[in-house]
């Protein structure tokens, strides 16, 4: 992994198109500025990971039997 | 084509019930190739993968229970599935997939991640849907009570 060391305002560029810039620092809390076409996905990485492992625990499921009736539109 | 499937062993499938997921499903990026079947209990469905017979997901459309349910893609989102404004009402199919515990009614569906399929173009992909409405568990029952309510 590559390592750097960052000042509040200053940016790293990644890929000549990705900009991302130390906005604020407070406390434990760091604001990052992001700026990237917008082809490209930028997610925190909890929520990726939070869909990767309800895609896990979702394979163990199997069909339910329902009442009759209970998806149908009144 | 016959396949392995979880639900109802081998089966014959269609080519046109064969989806290619060129990023796979996250945590499952490697397979690539699922097909529609419908699940002996309607509404749901499976999208079972056509090589690895365990990897099967119970599907359902969540406008069923959600009529609002709009992940918000962005047209960048849809061009990767080719479709656009023209052909979205007539080719986009939108899936939820759904987790059932032990207790059936507990079931969730994922609004978050949604998977949306071209039905035409025999593509999918599943998404991440920023629109910070939609959890990865949606207690079905309760939103099929939440829709109901103001009815009764």
């Amino acid at each position: 992994m590559l390592i750097l060391s960052r000042k509040l305002n200053e940016t790293i560029i990644v890929n000549d198109n990705i900009e991302i810039s130390v906005i604020e620092i407070k406390g434990e809390n760091i604001k990052l500025g992001i700026q990237a076409p917008s082809s490209v996905k930028i997610y925190r990485r909890e929520v990726y990971e939070a869909i990767q492992e309800e895609n896990k625990a979702a394979l163990n499921s199997v069909i339910p039997t329902l009442p009759t009736g209970l998806f149908s539109k009144e | 084509m016959v396949i392995d499937s979880k639900a109802y062993g081998k089966i014959a499938v269609d080519d046109k019930q064969i989806f290619h997921f060129e990023g796979g499903i996250l945590g499952f990026e490697n397979i690539k190739d699922f097909a529609l079947l419908d699940a002996s209990q309607p509404p749901f469905m499976w999208l079972q993968s056509i090589e690895v017979a365990h990897l099967a997901f119970i599907v359902i459309d969540p406008t069923i229970f959600r009529e609002d349910y709009d992940p918000k893609l962005s047209k960048m989102d849809l061009l990767f599935l080719e479709l656009n404004e023209i052909n979205q009402s007539d080719n986009q199919l939108t899936l939820a997939i759904v987790t059932i515990p032990e207790n059936q009614n507990d079931m969730t569906a994922n609004l978050q991640g949604p998977i949306l399929l071209n039905k035409e173009a025999l593509l999918g992909k599943q998404f991440i849907s920023e629109d910070n409405r939609w959890s990865t568990k949606h207690h079905i029952m309760e939103e099929l009570a939440g829709r109901r309510s103001p009815q009764c």
